[in-house]
C-alpha cells in the first residue's frame, strides 16, 4: 500500500471527524430550540412578587381576616462572606448558635442550594426588621423579604378560619405546578376551602443575572414583568358577633355549636371548642407542636368532624318517620312504665313524666318508651320482608336528612357520621339473628349512630323549614366570587311537609311550657320569641353524659337553627340548651337580657370532666 | 535567488496566516468570555485577555525567532537529551507541584504556571520522528515498533500518574503517525473496535454490543474476505443478522403467546397439577434471554466454522474468529473494568456522556451549560460580547478549556465553521506539507505536529458539545494561557523551521 494513499486516508479520515462535529453543533444550533429556552432560564431570573392574601369579611362586612406585614430573613450562602455571628444574632433576636447552625445546614446542602435564596427566619416584626435593614450592608448575602401575614381582629376561632402555612412538599406535588417551594397556602378551614379565591395571583420581575446569581441589570428595561393580582376578598355567612359569642359561651368546654340560618343554608357560626387561639393562627409554625401536643386536640374540628351519638334530639326524626309511613299517628297514645319493657326483664329506662302520652308531649317531654314503640312499628311493618329490610328503608329516611354521609359543604374536612343499615347489624350479629328490639336503641338516637354537630344544625334547619333544607355553607356569593349553585338548591327529606307542624309544636312546648309543665328545656325560653327545641343526653362511654341541644326560632318564618354538643356536660338542659338559645337571643335581640346564666355559661368549666387519651 | 525571494518562497506563509488568524481570534474570545468579570480591557495586564495579549506577542516572537534564528538542524541533534529532560521535568512536577483540581502537572513558578505535558507533545513528536526515520527502521518488525510504542508510551504512563489522563489520551493520536508510516491497518481497526465495544456494552447493553460487532466482521468479512466466499459470507451473515435483529421482539412476542396459552389452559383446566406442570414444561420460555440465544447460536456454530478455517487455510476467517471471541471476552468485562478499574470521576464523566445518568447540576453541569451555550448561539450567533451564558459566567473555564463555547454563542454556527475550517486547513496543510519533504525526520514529525492538533480540536471541541467526556485539554491556539500558547507555536514553528530548511536545499 503506498504511503501516498495512507495520506489521502488520514485526510478521508478527518473529514469524516470534521463532519462530525460540524453536524453535531448544526443540530444543536440550529436544529434545537431547546438550548436557546434554556439559555433565557439560565441567565434571566424571575424574582416573584407576592400577591397579598384576599380579605375574609363576615356576613355583615366585618373583617374577620385581615393582612398585615411581616419580614423574612434570605440568604444566599454563596454571597455570604465572614461576618459577626454575635452581631447579627443580636440584631435578630435570636441566639448565635441558631446562625451557626443555619449556616452549617446551608453548607451541607450547598449543591442543591446552589445560588438561590434560602429563608432563614420567618415573620420577624417591623422593628426586629428596621434595625437588620440599618447594619445590613456588614452581612453581605443576608437580606429581607417583605411578606404578607394574617391578622384577626376578631376572635372567630382556628378551626373556622383555618390557618395560613408554607407547602411542603407533598402539597406542592399535588397542586400541579401552582405552587412552588416557600409559597403559602391555606391548610384548614375558610383559608383552605377558598385558597383559590384567596391566593392571587404571584407576579415577577425579571432581570438578568451572571451565573454567581448576581443581578446585572433589568431584563428589557421591565417591559415583561408582570405585577402581582391581589387575592379576592371573601364575605363569609359567618356573623362576626355571634360567632365570638360562641366562642366564649364555649370556653373552657369540649363540644361544640353551629348555627344555620335554616331560610338559605348559611353557617351563621361554627364553633368548635377547644380550638386553636387565633392569636396562634398567624404563626403556626411555631405552636404547631404545642397544638398537636395539647391532650384536647385543637385542631379536631368537632363542629364538622366529631361523630356523637345524637341522643333524644333524634326521636324527632324516628318520630316523623312513623308518621310518613303512616305508623304513628299524631294523636297516638303510649304509655311509659319509667321506660319501655322488652324480652324477660330488659328495659329501656326513661325519666318521671306523665303517662300516657301522645306525639306532641312525648317530644315536650322526651319520652324514651315512646319512640321505642315509633321505631318497633316501623321496623316491624308488615309491608317489609324482614326487619332488614325495614331498617334498609328507615336508612333510607335517615339518609335524606342529610345523616350518614357528608352534607357536601363547602367547608374542608368535613366527616359523614354513621348511620347503621342491616348489613351492620348482619356482621354483628348474623343474618337474621337479629330483631327491632336489637336496635332499640337506633330509636333514642343512641347505639350505632353517629352524627357531627353540623348533621344535627342541618337536621334542626330542616325542620325549622317543615322539610327541605339548604346544604350548609360557609361563603357568600359576592363580587368576583361564586358559589356552587347547588347550595341554592332545596334538599328534601322524604317525610312531606303536612307532618311537621305538628312536632314543631312539641319542640315549641318543650321550650315554653314554662317550668314544671313536663318540659325539658323551658330553660331555652326567651321571651316573645317562640323557640322550638329539643333536648338531649347522650351516653358518653368515657364519663358523664353528653349534653346535645337543637333549636330553631322564631317557631314561623325561623331565622336562625342551632345545635350545640357539650361534651360530658349532663342534661341536655344543663348546658347546651341555655347555650344554644343565648346564641338565639344574641342573634335575634342583640343583646342578651339573662345575664345571670349568660355569665354561669361563660365561666362554667367543664375540662376536668373530660377525660382524654 | 535572493535571500529575500528565498524566505518568501521557502516559508508556508498561509500557514502562519491561519496559525495568526487562530490565535487572534483566541485573543477575542478570551476578551469576549472575561469582559464582564473582569473590566473592559483588551490589553490591559490585570485582565486575561491583556495577558492573553502579551502571551501571543511573545508567542509572535517565539515563532519568528524558531522560525529565523534558530538553526534548524538543532533539532534534531538535541532530540534525545530533550526528551528526556522533559520526561525528568514530567516526573519532577508529580512531587512539587500543588494540587490543582485532583492533578499534579503544574509547576508554579510565581506569576506563571506552566504544564511540562505541553512541551512534552513537541520533545515525544521530535523524538519519535528521529527513531523512526533512522537508516533501517522498519515498523512492521516487531522490535523497531515497540521501540516507537516506547517513546510514546513512556511520557503517557508518567502523565496518567499525574492524574491528567485527559492529556495522555492525546498520545493515542501519534498511532496515525505510525499508520502513515506503514503500521497494518488491523490495529487501527482493533482500537477502534474496542472503543466502539466499550460503549456500545454500556450504552446498549450487552446483546447489541455483541450483535454489533458480529455485524462488523461479517462486513469485513464480505468486502476484505477470499472472493470466492464473499456471496456465502454475505447471505449466511445477513440471514444471521436479520434474525437476531428480529429475536428480541420476537421472543417477546412468544413468551406473550406462551403466557396466554398458560392463562388460558388455567381458565379452562381446573386440575392444579396438570396447570403447574404445564406452567413447569413452559415457563423455561419465559426466563429466555436473547443474549443465550445469541450466544448458544454464535458457540454452537463455532467449531464448525473453527474447523472450516482450519481446513480451507482461510486465514481471514481464523482472524475473525479470533477477534469474535476477543470481543466477547470484552464486552463481558467492561462491565468489571467500569466499576472496579476507572476511577469514579471518569466514570461520572463517561456516565452522563452516553446518557445513562441525568445530571444537569453536578458531573453533567459543565457539558449541559456548555451545551446550551453553543446551542443558544444559532447561525449567526448572538454577536462580539452579546453572548449571555459565556460573558455571565455559567459557563465554567470559559476562557480556558471551554473557549469554543464562546465561539458557538457570539459567532454562532458560521463562526463555528469558520474555527473548524481553519484548524483543518491547518491540520491538512501540516499533512500536505509534510508529505513534500524528502527527509523522514521532517515527514514524520510534521505528522507528528498534525496529530497533537487533530486529538486536540476533536477532545476539546468533542467535549464542548457532548460528543467526548469532559477531559480538561486547551484548544490549541484558541484558549487562555501562556505555556500552552507558546508551546503549539513551538510545536508548528519547528515544523516550519524544518519545512523551511529543506525547501532551502532542494
Amino acid at each position: 500500500m503506498s504511503a501516498n494513499g495512507r495520506h489521502i486516508r488520514l485526510l478521508v479520515g478527518l473529514g469524516v471527524v470534521t463532519v462530525l462535529l460540524l453536524g453535531k453543533i448544526f443540530t444543536l444550533q440550529l436544529l434545537s430550540s431547546q438550548y436557546k429556552e434554556d439559555a433565557d432560564r439560565n441567565s434571566t431570573v424571575y424574582e416573584t412578587i407576592y400577591p397579598t392574601r384576599g380579605v375574609i369579611y363576615d356576613r355583615n362586612g366585618v373583617v374577620l381576616v385581615g393582612n398585615k406585614i411581616a419580614y423574612d430573613i434570605l440568604v444566599s450562602p454563596r454571597q455570604v462572606q465572614a461576618f459577626d455571628t454575635l452581631q447579627l444574632a443580636a440584631i435578630l433576636d435570636v441566639t448565635p448558635e441558631f446562625i451557626r447552625r443555619k449556616m452549617q445546614e446551608y453548607d451541607k446542602r450547598k449543591s442543591s442550594i446552589g445560588f438561590q435564596d434560602v429563608t432563614m427566619l420567618r415573620m420577624i416584626p417591623a422593628e426586629t426588621y428596621l434595625r437588620f435593614d440599618e447594619v445590613k450592608y456588614r452581612f453581605p448575602g443576608f437580606k429581607g423579604q417583605v411578606r404578607g401575614v394574617r391578622y384577626y381582629p376578631v376572635n372567630a376561632g382556628g378551626n373556622l378560619l383555618g390557618y395560613v402555612s408554607e407547602v411542603d412538599q407533598d402539597y406542592i406535588r399535588r397542586s400541579d405546578g401552582q405552587y412552588r417551594s416557600g409559597d403559602y397556602a391555606g391548610m384548614t378551614g375558610i383559608e383552605a376551602a377558598r385558597e383559590a379565591d384567596l391566593r392571587g395571583e404571584k407576579g415577577y420581575h425579571i432581570y438578568l443575572r451572571n451565573s454567581r446569581n448576581q443581578i446585572e441589570q433589568p431584563y428589557k428595561d421591565g417591559t415583561e414583568d408582570k405585577e402581582a393580582i391581589p387575592g379576592r376578598n371573601i364575605t363569609t355567612t359567618i356573623d362576626a358577633t355571634l360567632q365570638q359569642y360562641g366562642q366564649q359561651l364555649m370556653q373552657n368546654k369540649v363540644g361544640s355549636v353551629v348555627a344555620i340560618e335554616p331560610s338559605t343554608g348559611e353557617i351563621l357560626a361554627l364553633v368548635s371548642s377547644p380550638g386553636i387561639d387565633v392569636e396562634q393562627l398567624s404563626d403556626i409554625g411555631k405552636h404547631y407542636a404545642d397544638i398537636a401536643g395539647n391532650p384536647y386536640k385543637p385542631m379536631y374540628n368537632r363542629a364538622v368532624q366529631a361523630s356523637y351519638p345524637p341522643g333524644s334530639v333524634f326521636k324527632l326524626v324516628n318520630g316523623l318517620i312513623g308518621l310518613q309511613e303512616g305508623v304513628l299517628r299524631p294523636e297516638t297514645m303510649y304509655s311509659c312504665n319509667h321506660g319501655y319493657h322488652f324480652g324477660a326483664g330488659h328495659k329501656l329506662g326513661c325519666h318521671g313524666h306523665k303517662s300516657p302520652l301522645n306525639m306532641e308531649e312525648s317530644i315536650m317531654m322526651s319520652c324514651n318508651a315512646y319512640y321505642c314503640y315509633v321505631l318497633k312499628n316501623i321496623l316491624d311493618n308488615r309491608k317489609w320482608d324482614n326487619v332488614a329490610d325495614g331498617l334498609d328503608h328507615w336508612h333510607e329516611y335517615v339518609e335524606s336528612f342529610g345523616f350518614g354521609r357528608k352534607l357536601g359543604s363547602d367547608f374542608p374536612a368535613e366527616l359523614s357520621g354513621s348511620i347503621p343499615t342491616s348489613r351492620t347489624y348482619n356482621r354483628s350479629y348474623g343474618r337474621g339473628r337479629w330483631n327491632s328490639t336489637t336496635v332499640i336503641s337506633l330509636s333514642i338516637g343512641q347505639g350505632e349512630i353517629l352524627a357531627t354537630p353540623m348533621h344535627l344544625a342541618n337536621l334542626c334547619a330542616t325542620i325549622a323549614n317543615r322539610g327541605h333544607y339548604y346544604i350548609p355553607h360557609i361563603v357568600k356569593a359576592s363580587e368576583g366570587v361564586e358559589i356552587d349553585p347547588r347550595f341554592y338548591e332545596r334538599q328534601y327529606t322524604m317525610v312531606d311537609t303536612v307532618h311537621f307542624p305538628k312536632l314543631i309544636r312539641g319542640m315549641w312546648r318543650a321550650v315554653n311550657s314554662g317550668p314544671g309543665m313536663g318540659g325539658t328545656a323551658w330553660i331555652a325560653h326567651i321571651d316573645s320569641l317562640d323557640v322550638c327545641g329539643k333536648t338531649g343526653t347522650a351516653q358518653n362511654p368515657r364519663g358523664a353524659d353528653n349534653s346535645v341541644f337543637i333549636c330553631f326560632a322564631p317557631m314561623d318564618n325561623p331565622r336562625i337553627a342551632v345545635a350545640a354538643y357539650v361534651e360530658n356536660g349532663g342534661f341536655g338542659a344543663t348546658y347546651a340548651a341555655p347555650i344554644a338559645s343565648l346564641m338565639v337571643e344574641k342573634y335575634l335581640k342583640d343583646t342578651v337580657r339573662r345575664h345571670a346564666l349568660e355569665e354561669r355559661m361563660i365561666n362554667a368549666n367543664l375540662m376536668d370532666r373530660v377525660k382524654h387519651d | 535567488m535572493t535571500e529575500k525571494a528565498h524566505t518568501r518562497q521557502s516559508v508556508d506563509w498561509a500557514l502562519i496566516g491561519v496559525y495568526v488568524l487562530l490565535v487572534l481570534i483566541g485573543w477575542l474570545n478570551i476578551y469576549a468570555a472575561t469582559h464582564t468579570s473582569e473590566g473592559g480591557s483588551l490589553i490591559a495586564w490585570s485582565s486575561r485577555a491583556g495577558k492573553q495579549f502579551v502571551w501571543m506577542l511573545t508567542a509572535f516572537g517565539l515563532a519568528a525567532f524558531t522560525l529565523f534564528v534558530l538553526p534548524p538542524k538543532l533539532w534534531e541533534a538535541v532530540c534525545i537529551p530533550f526528551y528526556l529532560f522533559v520526561a525528568a521535568l514530567l516526573v519532577l512536577v508529580i512531587f512539587v507541584s500543588s494540587d490543582v483540581k485532583g492533578s499534579h502537572s503544574w509547576f508554579d513558578l510565581g506569576p506563571v504556571r506552566f504544564q511540562p505535558a505541553e512541551i512534552s507533545k513537541i520533545s515525544t513528536s521530535l523524538l519519535l520522528a528521529y527513531v523512526m526515520s533512522r537508516q533501517g527502521y522498519r515498523i512492521t518488525r516487531l522490535k523497531d515498533l515497540l521501540l516507537a510504542g516506547l517513546v510514546i508510551a513512556a511520557p503517557m504512563l508518567i502523565i496518567v500518574a499525574e492524574s491528567e489522563t485527559g492529556s495522555a489520551l492525546v498520545y493515542a493520536g501519534f498511532i496515525f503517525v505510525l499508520y502513515r508510516e506503514g503500521l497494518s491497518g488491523w490495529w487501527l481497526g482493533v482500537i477502534g473496535l474496542v472503543i466502539g465495544l466499550f460503549v456500545a456494552t454500556l450504552t446498549l447493553g450487552a446483546y447489541w454490543a455483541i450483535y454489533l460487532m458480529v455485524g462488523c466482521l461479517v462486513l469485513c468479512n464480505v468486502v476484505m474476505g477470499p472472493p470466492g466466499k464473499r456471496w456465502m459470507h454475505g447471505s449466511v451473515g445477513g440471514a444471521f443478522l436479520l434474525l437476531m435483529a428480529l429475536l428480541p421482539s420476537l421472543l417477546g412476542w412468544l413468551c406473550t403467546l406462551v403466557q396466554g396459552r398458560m392463562d388460558a389452559l388455567a381458565a379452562r383446566v381446573w386440575v392444579p397439577q396438570a396447570n403447574e406442570s404445564f406452567h413447569y414444561f413452559w415457563s423455561f420460555l419465559l426466563d429466555l434471554k436473547p443474549i443465550v440465544l445469541l450466544l448458544g447460536t454464535c458457540l454452537l456454530s463455532f467449531p464448525w466454522l473453527a474447523w472450516r478455517a482450519y481446513k480451507e487455510r482461510d486465514y481471514f476467517l481464523a482472524v475473525t474468529l479470533l477477534v469474535f471471541l476477543l470481543g466477547i471476552a470484552l464486552v463481558f468485562s467492561t462491565e468489571y473494568i467500569f466499576e472496579n478499574v476507572l476511577q469514579p470521576h471518569q466514570k461520572g464523566r463517561i456516565e452522563v456522556l452516553l446518557g445513562m445518568r441525568e445530571d444537569p447540576s453536578g458531573m453533567g453541569y459543565n457539558v449541559n451549560q456548555s451545551k446550551i451555550a453553543i446551542g443558544s448561539g444559532g447561525l449567526l450567533g448572538k454577536g462580539f460580547l452579546k453572548g449571555t451564558q459565556t460573558t455571565f459566567g455559567f459557563v465554567p473555564e470559559q476562557a480556558t478549556d471551554f473557549i469554543f463555547c464562546t465561539v458557538g454563542e457570539e459567532w454562532g454556527f458560521l463562526g463555528c465553521l469558520l474555527v473548524i475550517g481553519l484548524y483543518v486547513f491547518l491540520i491538512a496543510r501540516l499533512l500536505a506539507d509534510a508529505e513534500q519533504c524528502r527527509e523522514p525526520f521532517i515527514r514524520i514529525y510534521g505528522y507528528g505536529v498534525a496529530a497533537c492538533i487533530f486529538m486536540h480540536l476533536v477532545i476539546n471541541i468533542g467535549m464542548t458539545i457532548g460528543l467526548m467526556p469532559v477531559i480538561g485539554i486547551p484548544l490549541p491556539l484558541l484558549s487562555y494561557g501562556g505555556s500552552s500558547l507558546w508551546a503549539f507555536t513551538l510545536l508548528i514553528f519547528i515544523f516550519l523551521a524544518l519545512y523551511r530548511d529543506e525547501k532551502k536545499y532542494f
